[in-house]
């Protein structure tokens, strides 16, 4: 089973955030909640579907992720640079933050 | 250049009204996603990679200093102090919120623009020649098309749901310098037997994944008839597009499959029976609008300008850029001058707000307070008299704008790829950088002469990388960012597309194998031949070789 997170755009600024596990979202991809099963990643889906409505955030979707010595990050290269921001601009996004 | 009449001005302002509500809907929760989506499409709000992006619509490329001050003060307000200059004559901004857009476009109002029709399935921004209304070699000022063109187009009831997305290029010298045979309609300005000017139409060129350059349609068009030609080939398209794939739905594709002799046969029919009526040009319409086009007031010159001369003798680093930046204009004492936003390991197209604002005021001080955007990505002050180019070039030089490298292998044009864009498969900025950094060496990049480089992060082809000199495609394998060279395309009046040299290289690689394509050329060349010259005449095969010996 691949690990997952739940990511979407910020209704307000268009920020890339990831669902927590407490219902929240986050702009640190380390703070997602990691579904480790279908049923984990419905349920994440669903919450996540549900915060779109508010309107919290625009299209939530899943991401694959690899968690290596307890860090999150995304498999694919295309995520990479969501969750960290542009790499021509280091000041902007969470590579600003270091990661 | 073109002011709002009443009707334009009400059009804009009653936009922004209805986007207003619109956009409080939205975060109210009253507009889902799907039903929004349209909605800020239709005024230029996309939603990328790392926030919404905003896409502003500059007619045929062409700003006033107030329109650039404002584009400088939306850059500093709303975003992140900078804004990028697009292969559409186009300004977009990468980091604006939602709940700002209203002000935005209420800003741009207040300056006479708008962001309507940047995207989605509707005609785009009419783009044209830079040097449009200057040029030394232009036979009629194509701007004047360029407006007729606009305002038929916008928010044109009949074609609001076309198949896809529908771009217009004109340009009104022989040489050309606004792409017209990659564009789904390109009008060239021909002379006709008896002198009088028209049209030659194109119909069917463009890029992306299938790129085609456009065939000839009609070789000449008188101008009256303009207007009723283009609604005649926009009926057949809107009939005939294919609706059914998206990758198939550019006009270019039914050109393609039906045959440009079909297609010519089919719009010859439909415009008989709509020519001769109510979309014939009026003459005192259209000398209303040339109005607004007519020359500044240009001082009587000497065409020699001994100072000019003399400054350009005594500096060296003046002397290149003058060389290199300047173009021929057509009132003597006066010069084109080209502002490069190609620094060296800059990012292609891209300017900060203090530079729009210091470039709005040198507008104003050296070129009657006007500013194009080209759509190779950089900036253009038309009428600048000689003997001020050399304080200009001083100036632009204490703000970054005076890169002596136009039409040179740092001029590239590049899309915003993986950096920014959703639709990427690859980065972009970063492989036109790391070449310009490469060839920072400006004397290097004069004796290898005009080329050009054209860099798309996706098929999508926003960079043009078809018809570059050298073209570089983005792809990404296995989760890795490769790219793929294509050699021989040009956007000119010899256009062609570019052929896919072999297998793609990794990021690590793809900068050296541009070099060793320089250096393969710089052996080959003779005679003063350019890098497309020398490749027209010994084809991809040495090229190939001396990239693939090896492996």
């Amino acid at each position: 089973m691949a690990l997952q997170v739940v990511t979407a755009n910020r209704i307000g600024d268009g920020t890339v955030v990831y669902l927590t596990r407490g219902g929240g979202w986050s702009e640190r991809i380390a703070d997602g909640q990691v579904s480790r099963s279908d049923e984990e990643r419905d349920a994440l889906m669903a919450v996540a579907r549900a915060k779109a409505e508010i309107p919290e955030v625009v299209e939530p979707y899943l991401i694959d992720v690899v968690e290596e010595a307890g860090v999150v990050r995304p498999v694919r290269y295309r995520e990479e640079i969501r969750a960290q921001g542009p790499p021509v601009h280091p000041a902007f996004g969470q590579q600003a933050a270091g990661g | 250049m073109y002011r709002y009449d009443e009707y334009d001005q009400t059009l804009v302002d009653e936009r922004v009204r209805q986007f207003r509500g619109q956009v409080a809907r939205r975060l109210a929760g009253e507009l889902t996603e799907d039903e929004f989506k349209p909605l800020r499409l239709m005024n230029g709000l996309y939603l990328q990679l790392h926030a919404y992006m905003l896409r502003v619509a500059i007619p045929y490329g062409l700003l006033s200093a107030a329109q650039m001050r404002r584009l400088a003060h939306i850059a500093r307000r709303y975003d992140r102090g900078y804004g990028h200059f697009t292969t559409r004559q186009n300004i977009q901004y990468n980091w604006p919120k939602l709940e700002d857009t209203p002000d935005i476009l209420a800003e741009l109002a207040s300056v006479e623009m708008h962001a309507i029709q940047t995207s989605g399935n509707s005609f785009r921004n009419t783009t044209t020649d830079q040097y449009a209304g200057v040029a030394a070699d232009e036979i009629e000022d194509p701007r004047v098309y360029c407006e007729i063109i606009r305002q038929w187009s916008t928010l044109h009831p009949e074609f609001s749901f076309l198949p896809r997305k529908f771009k217009i290029a004109v340009t009104g010298a022989p040489n050309d310098r606004a792409a017209v045979r990659l564009h789904d309609i390109g009008l060239i300005m021909r002379r006709g037997d008896a002198g009088e000017t028209g049209f030659e139409v194109i119909v069917g060129g463009g890029q992306g994944r299938t790129p085609f350059v456009g065939p000839t349609i009609r070789e000449f068009l008188p101008k009256k008839h303009l207007l009723s030609y283009l609604e005649a080939i926009m009926r057949v398209y809107n009939q005939l597009g294919r609706r059914d794939n998206l990758f198939k739905a550019r006009i270019k594709i039914l050109v393609h499959e039906a045959g440009a002799e079909k297609v010519t046969e089919m719009v010859e029919e439909e415009w008989r029976h709509i020519k001769d009526g109510a979309l014939d040009l009026p003459a005192e319409e259209v000398e209303r609008i040339r109005a607004h086009f007519a020359p500044p007031p240009y001082e009587t010159l000497a065409a020699a300008q001994p100072a000019f001369e003399e400054k350009k003798r005594a500096d060296g680093a003046f002397a290149t850029w003058a060389d290199t930046n300047l173009a021929a204009h057509k009132v003597p004492g006066y010069a084109i001058v080209n502002l490069s936003l190609k620094p060296v390991g800059g990012i292609p197209g891209d300017a900060t707000a203090d530079q729009m604002d210091a470039v709005a005021d040198l507008a104003e001080h050296y070129s009657f307070g006007e500013i194009r955007v080209t759509h190779e990505q950089n900036l253009v002050l038309a009428d600048v008299r000689r003997t001020d180019l050399h304080v200009l070039w001083r100036k632009l030089r204490d703000i970054g704008l005076a890169t002596p490298n136009l039409g040179l292998v740092s001029d590239i044009i590049a899309c915003p790829g993986l950096d920014y864009c959703g639709l990427a498969n690859a980065r972009s900025i970063p492989v036109a950088q790391r070449i310009g950094n490469r060839f920072a060496d400006l004397k290097r990049q004069h004796d290898i002469g005009e080329l050009k480089i054209k860099i798309s992060g996706c098929i999508n082809a926003c960079g043009h990388h078809h018809v570059g000199h050298i073209g570089i495609l983005g792809l990404e394998r296995k989760g890795e960012e490769y790219y793929q060279i294509t050699l021989g395309g040009s956007a000119d009046q010899d256009a062609a597309i570019g052929k896919i040299i072999g297998p793609a290289f990794s990021s690590e690689d793809v900068v050296d194998a541009v070099e060793t394509v320089v250096n393969t050329y710089v052996e080959l060349r003779q005679n003063g031949e350019r890098f497309i010259d020398t490749y027209r005449r010994v084809g991809k095969e040495p090229f190939k070789e001396r990239l693939y010996a090896a492996a």
